[in-house]
Formats: C-alpha cells, sequence, structure tokens
C-alpha cells in the first residue's frame, strides 16, 4: 500500500492559494493585494509540507511569506505619495485574459491526456538530512554560483536604489 | 478518501500560473506584475517539488532545482524593486503605462 497525500487537506491549501492569488487579482488596494500574495505563499507551503519537503516548506514560508513580501510592502509604501493613491482603477485586459485561458487550456489537456501515469506516491521519502548531503556533494557547483548570483543581486539592488548623487 | 495524485498538484500549479500570467499582463502597476512574477515562479516550482516526490523520490532532483528557482526568483524580486524604486525617483510615478520613453 503506497502513501496518499490527504485529500481533504490537499483541498483545503489548494482552495487557499487559489483564494490568495484571486485576491491578488481582484482587489483594488494594492497593499491589499500583497497581503493577498502573502496568504497564497503561506498555502503553498502547506502544499510542500503535504509533498514531505520540509526544508522547502520552511524555506519558502521564510522567503516568500517573510522576505519578499515584506519588500514588496516596503516598495509599495516608499512609492505612494498619499494614502489614496493604493486604490487604483479597475483593471481589465481581454487580451490577457485570453492568453491565460488559451495557456491553463492547452496545459490541462495535456494534463488530461498524459497526467496519471505516475498516481501512486512511492513510500520512501528522504529526509532532510539527505537533501542537504546531496546539495553540498552532487549540486556543490550549481549551490556555489547561485551564492554568486545572490551577492551580485545584493550589490545592484543596493546600487541601483541608492540615492543620486547629481 | 480521494486519491491525490500527481495531477492534482500539476493542475494546481496550471491554475496559479495562469492566473500570474493575467495579472503580469493586466495590471498596470509595476509593483503588482511583480507579484504575478512571483505567483508563476513558484507555480513551477510546486510542480517541481510534486513531480519530483511522485516519480523520483530518493534523488531529489526536483527539490533541489526549486532551491536554485528560489534563488534566481529572489534576486530577480531584489533587484525588480531596486529599478521600480529608481524609476520612482526619475519620473515620481511606477504607472507601466507612463514608462514609454522608448515608444517611437
Amino acid at each position: 500500500m503506497a502513501e496518499t497525500v490527504n485529500g481533504i487537506a490537499f483541498a483545503i491549501l489548494a482552495g487557499a492559494a487559489i483564494l490568495g492569488a484571486v485576491g491578488m487579482l481582484t482587489t483594488r488596494n494594492v497593499i491589499h493585494a500583497a497581503f493577498w500574495l502573502l496568504e497564497s505563499m503561506i498555502a503553498v507551503g502547506g502544499l510542500y509540507l503535504l509533498l514531505q519537503a520540509e526544508y522547502l516548506a520552511v524555506v519558502h514560508v521564510l522567503v516568500y511569506a517573510g522576505a519578499v513580501s515584506v519588500l514588496m510592502l516596503f516598495v509599495i509604501m516608499l512609492t505612494l505619495r498619499r494614502r489614496e493613491d493604493s486604490v487604483r482603477p479597475v483593471e481589465v485586459s481581454v487580451a490577457g485574459a485570453v492568453m491565460a485561458f488559451v495557456f491553463g487550456g492547452v496545459v490541462f489537456a495535456a494534463i488530461a491526456a498524459y497526467g496519471d501515469r505516475v498516481a501512486e506516491m512511492p513510500e520512501t521519502a528522504p529526509d532532510t538530512a539527505a537533501l542537504g548531503e546531496l546539495l553540498f556533494t552532487r549540486w556543490a557547483l550549481p549551490f556555489e554560483v547561485a551564492s554568486l548570483v545572490l551577492l551580485i543581486a545584493l550589490v545592484a539592488a543596493v546600487w541601483w536604489s541608492r540615492e543620486d548623487k547629481r | 478518501m480521494m486519491q491525490v495524485g500527481p495531477s492534482a498538484f500539476m493542475a494546481l500549479a496550471a491554475v496559479l500560473f495562469s492566473l500570474g500570467l493575467y495579472g503580469a499582463v493586466a495590471r498596470k502597476s509595476a509593483v503588482m506584475v511583480l507579484m504575478s512574477l512571483e505567483l508563476m515562479a513558484v507555480a513551477v516550482s510546486l510542480n517541481m517539488v510534486a513531480l519530483s516526490r511522485f516519480v523520483t523520490p530518493t534523488e531529489m532532483t526536483g527539490q533541489v532545482f526549486t532551491i536554485f528557482t528560489m534563488v534566481v526568483s529572489a534576486a530577480e524580486i531584489g533587484l525588480g524593486l531596486a529599478l521600480v524604486l529608481a524609476i520612482y525617483r526619475q519620473t515620481r510615478s511606477i504607472e507601466l503605462t507612463r514608462m514609454d520613453t522608448l515608444k517611437g
């Protein structure tokens, strides 16, 4: 008997993730949109837990729900001149809706056609220690490159956002 | 109890990605577009983690790739927001419709 994902937990978390995304797209207030995104990200972290990716779940909540959302809120508040500016007119794009529907439809058709080749969850799931060992042996070089990418991005972000001294 | 296979996760990721795609095209605020991009990146990550769990659980390639995706999207969001701040300093606006300096 192979392991399964709890259907009820999946339904709740998936509903929360989609609700957050829809809320982000439909709210007129930019600050509310940032909080909807936060809710959606926490739900996705819960989905990672369901998939027994504990390390990723924690890092996901830390990075997306913690750092990225706070950064978003900071930039939103720094770029608002008045409080009323956070409420925006309703923005509807027919072309965007068509594009998203076509893309989603194609992907859904592909999933319906080929999705259930593997339906059962394998029983063995390695733990965080195995992930760490893999990361520092087989993926050591990409890991170092990733840290360089972060360093360069950090320096560039400081460089771009500093005050002009003209 | 419902059986939740990888296709359920793939369907959810497709929904999240489509919503992010719509947001990236439709919204006119630069910060909102960046938020939508984050949503799309997360949808792809969810796919990778789910398929890694269902198909090759012992190699964890999907989880390692998700870590790298996270690094890249964190760098992207940092640079994107720094750019938004720099543009705001220049033009006092972050509306994408007003960034038309190069328009012929």
